[in-house]
Formats: C-alpha cells, sequence, structure tokens
C-alpha cells in the first residue's frame, strides 16, 4: 500500500444493498480495500472480483502425501522390517496382504488432507489464538456491513458515490498502523 | 419443449437390435454344435496336452459342494458324480454361456432403469429443488422398467437351470445345502415374487407418471402432493424388494454362498448406472437444444451424483470382498476364489473402471461442468457395471470358460435397442419441461 493513510469507512445494514454498491464502487474503478460481514454474502467474492481459492488443491495434495505415508509406513513394519505371519495373513508383499491395509490408507488420507488444509486455511488467513482482532467497528460482528476503500484525494467524490449506494454511515478515518 | 423420436435413432436402434440378435443367434449355434458326441474332441482340441491335468481341478460348486458335504450317503454319490462330470461339466458351462449372456445384458438395462425410478423418487420425497426440469428425462428411462422386467424374467424363464442350478431337480437331489433353502428357492415362488416386484414398481411408475402430466395443467399442487406421497411409500417398498430382488435374480445363481450387504451393493451399482444415464441422455438432447432450461449447475449436480455413488459403490465392494477376504472362512471365501482365479481382468479392471477413474475424472469442480468430460466418465462407469454384473453371473455359469465375444457383444446390442427405442418413444410423448411442478421455477433458475 502507498502511503494512503486516510480510508473511507461505508457501513451498510442489508446485504443486498451492499451487492449493488460493491458493483457500482467497482464500475467506478474505485479499488475496495476490504469488507467486514458478520456472515457469509453469496457471491460477494465475484462482485469484488476475488481470485479463486485453491484450498482445494493443497487439500488434495495432502491427501496424496497422507496416502503415501500410509503405503510406506505399513510396508516397512509389516513386510519388509518383522514380516510374521499373524493368524495367517499373507505378509510376503505388500499387495498380497493390501486389503487389511485400507482403512489406515483411507484414514491417513483424510486426515493429512483435513488436517493440513486447515493448518493451511489459518495460516494464510492469519488466524491464532491471541491474535489481536481486526474489528474496524464492532457492529460489523452482528448486524451492519462495511466496505473500506483508501482515499486518493478524492474524498468528496466517494463520500457522494458512497451515500448514492445507500450507506446508512460514511466516516473517514485515519489508519495509524499499517495493519494486516 | 416437445421431442420427436428421429428417424435416424429408430433405425440405429433397430440396426442394434438386428446386429445384436444376429450375433447371439450366431453365438448361441456355435456353442449348442458341441454337444455330448463331440465333447471330447473339442476339449482336446481345446486344451492340448494339460486337458488331463485340467479334469482336477475347476469343476463348479455344485459338485464340489456335494463332494464337501459327503456325508453317510453323499460320500459315494460325490465319488460317481465326479467321474461322470468332467466332460459334461464342461459341456453345461459351453451351453450356458450364451444364457448368461443374454442374462447379464437384460439385467444390466433393466438394473438403469430401476436405479432412475428410485433416483426420481428419492428427488420427490426430499422434495429437491435443482431436478424437476430433469423429470421428463428419468420418466422416459423409467418407461423400460416393465419390459425390461419382464424380459429379465423371461430370460430367467427360458434360460432355467442354464443359470439357477436350483431349477434343475437333479442338482437339487443330491444337494442338501439347496434342499434346505428350497421354500424360498423354488421356481413357482421365484417367479410369483418378481411378478410381485414388477408390480410393485411399474405401477409407481404409472402413477408418478400420471401425476406429473396432470400438474402440468393443474391449478393447484393436489397431483404433486399425491406425487409426494407414493414416492414416500415406493421408496419403502423398493428397499425391500430391491434386496430381496438382488437374493433371487442374482445371488441365487450361486446357491451356495450368501452375503448380507449383497442388497446395498447391487442398489449402489444401479443406482450410479441409473444417473449416469440421466446425465448422458440430458447431454445428448442439450446438444440438440432441446434443454435449453438445463444449464451446467445442473450437469455439475448429476455429475457429482455420479462421483458420490461411484464412491459408495467401492465402499461397499471393499465392505463386501475385505470382511470375506479377511476372516477367509472357506464356504463364504469359495465367491471370490472362483473370482480372482479365473476373473482376475474383469474383477479388478472393474474396481479401477467404477473407482479410480470416476474418482480421478470427476473430482475437479470444473470438469463436472465439462460436457465431453462427464460423458466420457459416463461411458467408462457404464462400461464398468455392465462388467460387475457380468462378475456376478458369468463365475456361477460358465465358469473359467469365459469371454466378451458374440454372444456378450450381440446381447448388450439387443437390448441397448430396445432400451433406446422404448426410452426415446417415451420420451416424445409428453412436454420436455414438467412445468406444473411447484419446484420448476427454482429448478430453472438452480445455480451453484
Amino acid at each position: 500500500m502507498e502511503a494512503a493513510s486516510k480510508v473511507i469507512h461505508a457501513i451498510y445494514n442489508d446485504d443486498d444493498i451492499l451487492m449493488s454498491a460493491v458493483k457500482r464502487v467497482k464500475a467506478a474503478k474505485h479499488h475496495i480495500e476490504e469488507i467486514y460481514c458478520p456472515f457469509p454474502v453469496h457471491g460477494l467474492d465475484k462482485a469484488m472480483g476475488l481470485a479463486p481459492t485453491r484450498l482445494a488443491i493443497t487439500a488434495f495434495l495432502y491427501g496424496c502425501v497422507g496416502l503415501t505415508v500410509a503405503v510406506v509406513m505399513m510396508n516397512f513394519i509389516m513386510i519388509k522390517d518383522w514380516p510374521q505371519d499373524i493368524g495367517g495373513k499373507p505378509s510376503f508383499s505388500y499387495l498380497e496382504n493390501m486389503p487389511a491395509f485400507v482403512p489406515i490408507m483411507f484414514e491417513l488420507t483424510v486426515f493429512f488432507a483435513a488436517h493440513l488444509m486447515v493448518i493451511t486455511f489459518y495460516l494464510r488467513s492469519r488466524m491464532w489464538p491471541f491474535k489481536k482482532a481486526e474489528n474496524p467497528d464492532p457492529r460489523t460482528t452482528d448486524d451492519h456491513f462495511l466496505m473500506e476503500i483508501a482515499i486518493h484525494n478524492n474524498e468528496a467524490d466517494l463520500t457522494n458515490l458512497l451515500k448514492e449506494t445507500g450507506a446508512v454511515e460514511i466516516n473517514i478515518v485515519e489508519k495509524d498502523e499499517d495493519a494486516h | 419443449m416437445e421431442y420427436k423420436i428421429s428417424n435416424r435413432l429408430k433405425i440405429a436402434s433397430i440396426i442394434l437390435v438386428v446386429v445384436g440378435a444376429l450375433l447371439w443367434g450366431w453365438g448361441y449355434s456355435s456353442s449348442h454344435a458341441v454337444n455330448e458326441d463331440n465333447i471330447s474332441e473339442y476339449l482336446a482340441a481345446e486344451h492340448g496336452d494339460h486337458g488331463d491335468a485340467h479334469a482336477e481341478e475347476g469343476h463348479g460348486d455344485a459338485h464340489a459342494a456335494v463332494a464337501s458335504h459327503g456325508d453317510a450317503n453323499g460320500n459315494d454319490h460325490a465319488e460317481e458324480g465326479h467321474k461322470m462330470s468332467h466332460e459334461e461339466h464342461a459341456l453345461h458351462q459351453i451351453h450356458n454361456r450364451p444364457y448368461a449372456a443374454l442374462y447379464v445384458a437384460a439385467f444390466f438395462f433393466f438394473m438403469i432403469a430401476l436405479g432412475v425410478l428410485a433416483f426420481y423418487a428419492i428427488q420427490y420425497a426430499a422434495q429437491a429443488g435443482w431436478s424437476p426440469v430433469l423429470f421428463r428425462v428419468m420418466e422416459a428411462i423409467t418407461y423400460y422398467v416393465l419390459p425390461g422386467g419382464i424380459l429379465v424374467l423371461l430370460v430367467a424363464a427360458f434360460g432355467g437351470s442354464h443359470l439357477f442350478i436350483w431349477m434343475d431337480p437333479d442338482v437339487v437331489a443330491h444337494d442338501e445345502i439347496i434342499q434346505a433353502k428350497e421354500s424360498w428357492l423354488n421356481k413357482g415362488w421365484f417367479f410369483a415374487r418378481g411378478i410381485i416386484f414388477l408390480a410393485g414398481w411399474s405401477a409407481y411408475r404409472y402413477f408418478s407418471r400420471k401425476f406429473s402430466i396432470a400438474q402440468d395443467t393443474a391449478e393447484g399442487n393436489s397431483n404433486f402432493k399425491k406425487n409426494f406421497r407414493i414416492s414416500a411409500g415406493f421408496l419403502v417398498f423398493y428397499i425391500y424388494t430391491e434386496s430381496m430382488m438382488s437374493w433371487d435374480w442374482i445371488m441365487s445363481v450361486d446357491p451356495h454362498w450368501f452375503s448380507t450387504l449383497f442388497g446395498w451393493y447391487v442398489f449402489a451399482s444401479m443406482l450410479v448406472s441409473g444417473i449416469t444415464v440421466i446425465a448422458l441422455m440430458t447431454i445428448y438432447l442439450k446438444s440438440k437444444g432441446l434443454l435449453e432450461f438445463v444449464n451446467d449447475s445442473h450437469l455439475h449436480d448429476l455429475a457429482k451424483f455420479m462421483f458420490g455413488i461411484s464412491i459408495f459403490w467401492t465402499y461397499l465392494w471393499f465392505s463386501q470382498f475385505m470382511l470375506i477376504w479377511y476372516s477367509n472362512i472357506p464356504e463364504e471365501v469359495v465367491y471370490f476364489v472362483a473370482r480372482i482365479e479365473d476373473y482376475k481382468l474383469p474383477f479388478f479392471g472393474m474396481v479401477a473402471m467404477n473407482f479410480l477413474f470416476p474418482l480421478l475424472l470427476l473430482m475437479n469442480s470444473d470438469y463436472k461442468r465439462i460436457p465431453w468430460f462427464v460423458v466420457m466418465a459416463g461411458i467408462v462407469i457404464l462400461c464398468g457395471h455392465y462388467l460387475d454384473v457380468f462378475n456376478m453371473i458369468m463365475p456361477a455359469t460358465v465358469s473359467e470358460r469365459w469371454f466378451i465375444g458374440a454372444p456378450e457383444i450381440g446381447a448388450i446390442c439387443l437390448f441397448a435397442g430396445i432400451f433406446l427405442f422404448l426410452v426415446f418413444r417415451a420420451l416424445s410423448k409428453a412436454p420436455l419441461l414438467a412445468k406444473g411442478n411447484p419446484f420448476i421455477k427454482e429448478s430453472e433458475h438452480f445455480h451453484y
């Protein structure tokens, strides 16, 4: 971000109005810094033009890792290291005894895919315990929607535009830190 | 939006039927050219020098079972039964093959229609908002339930002991296990049950279709409500009868073997092939410009069902296989021993086609919206589930003498022709949009 230390906060109280406001602001070619919502608004990411998430791709890759871990682990323990005869199970090769390993292969695939994906999500969205909350206005966690736009010597223009889009409140805020 | 069955489709289905019948007839006559007189020469020519090594192994379960259950009077009988058996046994298998090929294909196409009927009833009972635009396609496919079911029963009646050894009084007379099951497995009761199942399914199909057509022009929603109620009732009836049907029509080809989750397993197979056929037909009709109210979100949903139910099928297949493999109880495990020894490629190839292929192809959300991708996955799934039925029927009827040749391909063409003709003719009987359905607006705007 450049040194634009002033931002404008437009507050809405309806998600439909917010959506149409986002479209207006995008059409007027202003860059939306951030939108704070109390709940997921369907289609907001598309309207804002956010890139699709790649979390599912990471989950697939983590699942492949989990499967590999399961196969390598059991091949070493049950087939290579100490191939005992346990109740007549054929421990001569991995393939011959594979059906017995499938439940573990499945579970480890799911385990790795799920947990590593969640951890990836936390890292990418910077969430952890004792993290300082980034709430510009506490009402956005309850029933208000807040759109944040940086000001570049166009305060009056922006204020007018946002008023027209149905904002119930417009605040100009000094950003003291260059947060997140 | 009306659909008119095109002449090309009519001619294509007639050609399929004729070519199929000819191929099958050729397979039939060439297998029946082998008889008591020339079977020895036939086997000698077939096996060359390892002919008698073969006589030692691989006799169908009938004789093996008699031998293993040989009690006081069974023992010497098993001996003599064994002596006469090899040539006669091989002859039986050779003669069984055209019947089994016909039965597999008949059941495969029938199960598609029945699977769609169950899916259709689920859509009504769940009041699904996305699927009403596809109801007419589903109703057209379910038209095949009655004729297809009758064809299966006819093949079973004509095949008789070629398919079901418990229909052979000679076998039953020497087999105590089958004797103990005779109160369930007897011809009269078998066909009576089949007729009851078919009557129930086609009665539901008849009324739901009637109410669905009536709803198009009706004022209120009373027809829809009736459909909702009978669908819920049908699903209860279906889950019982489907289970029993799978014992009768499929599991009883191996009357010495049983499995408790077999009904579910067959159900998963029929549901996934049914949904696949819905998707293929939808894509076909949409490519003709006849279903412009169907968008790629509908396709995405169908592909998700194909993906999900394929995995459900695999789960049941593996649960059945692994439990039996793990415990390795001789009386159960013979089922899989026979399949792994003689049917390695179809048995494991089917798992790859029905699981790995859809798993990797249909996992990506974007791919599920690409018609040719769904078509490709769908064709593999359908071939895979044909093989699935093949693997259920063939080992019990022709044992190691299987091949996918003239009788099998002929039977597939024959039933594919009948299926296509009946389904597309049924499709031309009503408008393609069930416009009176209370969820039709939601369905037309369905977006995922």
